[in-house]
């Protein structure tokens, strides 16, 4: 009749799944999916900022008062710090932008789409170091 | 039965003559704006930017009388009007392609394009005729709050 069972399988080794962490993909974790990950995300902090800016924009319509009024809250101190990051994201957005097309359209911009990041970067922090300096010492400093 | 004879099927590598959906490639176009008008957009809001935060005493000289004077050219009417629309149609497909990646259900999708694509027509319109209709000196406003050219 029926042989007796088989013996349950040993627990063979199963290989462990790849780890997340780590470079274990081509993508996952390098300068490729940081790039994606800060496009998306200036990005959409700059279309939401662009809808507000129109609105405020607006109101030189309603009376010269009503817009220094709304005007007026960008040159606080807290206000200034978030326009420096405005500025920042704007930048990035810009450069990391010129890179996709770069990739995209040169047939070696994929091979140097990792340089292309970090000069992203490096001409990002450039032109910070040359605006911070005014636009802090137009928001703290005298100016008025 | 009809035999199915290879000469039927088309080449492998043939071009199709239609596209998946509608009668052109919309996200060819779409995907082709994306980088044009960025690059526009680029030399677009780098001088507006300059101009309006680094040059003078960049975000506090920023006031009606700043924006009036700027107005009264239609150099800069023709600038913040091509800034508007571009980065408002490029944001708007931007944001279009997040909906699309991160909304799974086609009744979210669905209510969240609709309100990305209301909040673009109300801006691209108000925008637009707040540069076209706008009153440099408008009667009535302290002198001291307008451009120098309203007193003349």
């Amino acid at each position: 009749m029926a042989s007796a069972p088989a013996a349950p399988p040993s627990p063979a080794p199963v290989p462990a799944p790849r780890s997340s962490r780590g470079r274990s993909t081509l993508y996952r974790g390098t300068e490729g999916m940081w790039s994606w990950v800060l496009h998306r995300i200036t990005g959409v902090g700059l279309f939401l900022f662009l809808l507000v800016h129109v609105l405020d924009t607006a109101m030189v319509r309603v009376s010269p008062e009503v817009y220094n009024d709304v005007i007026g809250t960008y040159k606080t101190p807290i206000m200034g710090v978030m326009e420096a990051g405005l500025v920042a994201a704007v930048i990035f957005h810009a450069f990391n932008g010129i890179r996709i097309i770069l990739v995209d359209f040169l047939a070696k911009g994929p091979r140097y789409q990792r340089v292309m990041f970090w000069v992203v970067i490096g001409l990002t922090v450039v032109l910070m170091a040359g605006f911070l300096p005014r636009h802090l010492g137009n928001v703290f400093g005298g100016g008025h | 039965m009809t035999k199915l004879d290879a000469t039927d099927l088309p080449a492998p590598r043939a071009r199709r003559t239609t596209a998946l959906r509608g009668g052109a490639n919309t996200e060819l176009i779409a995907w082709l704006f994306m980088r044009i008008s960025g690059v526009i957009l680029l030399v677009l809001v780098f001088g507006h930017l300059f101009v309006n935060l680094m040059v003078g005493d960049g975000v506090h000289a920023i006031d009606f009388a700043f924006v009036g004077g700027k107005w009264s050219e239609p150099f800069w009417q023709v600038w913040d009007l091509l800034m508007l629309w571009l980065a408002m149609i490029h944001g708007t497909n931007g944001v279009r392609t997040i909906i699309n990646d991160y909304a799974e259900r086609t009744g979210t999708r669905l209510v969240l394009k609709s309100l990305l694509y209301l909040a673009f027509v109300v801006t691209v319109v108000m925008g637009t005729l707040v540069i076209f209709t706008f009153d440099p000196c408008p009667p009535g406003s302290p002198a001291d709050l307008l451009p120098s050219f309203c007193a003349a």
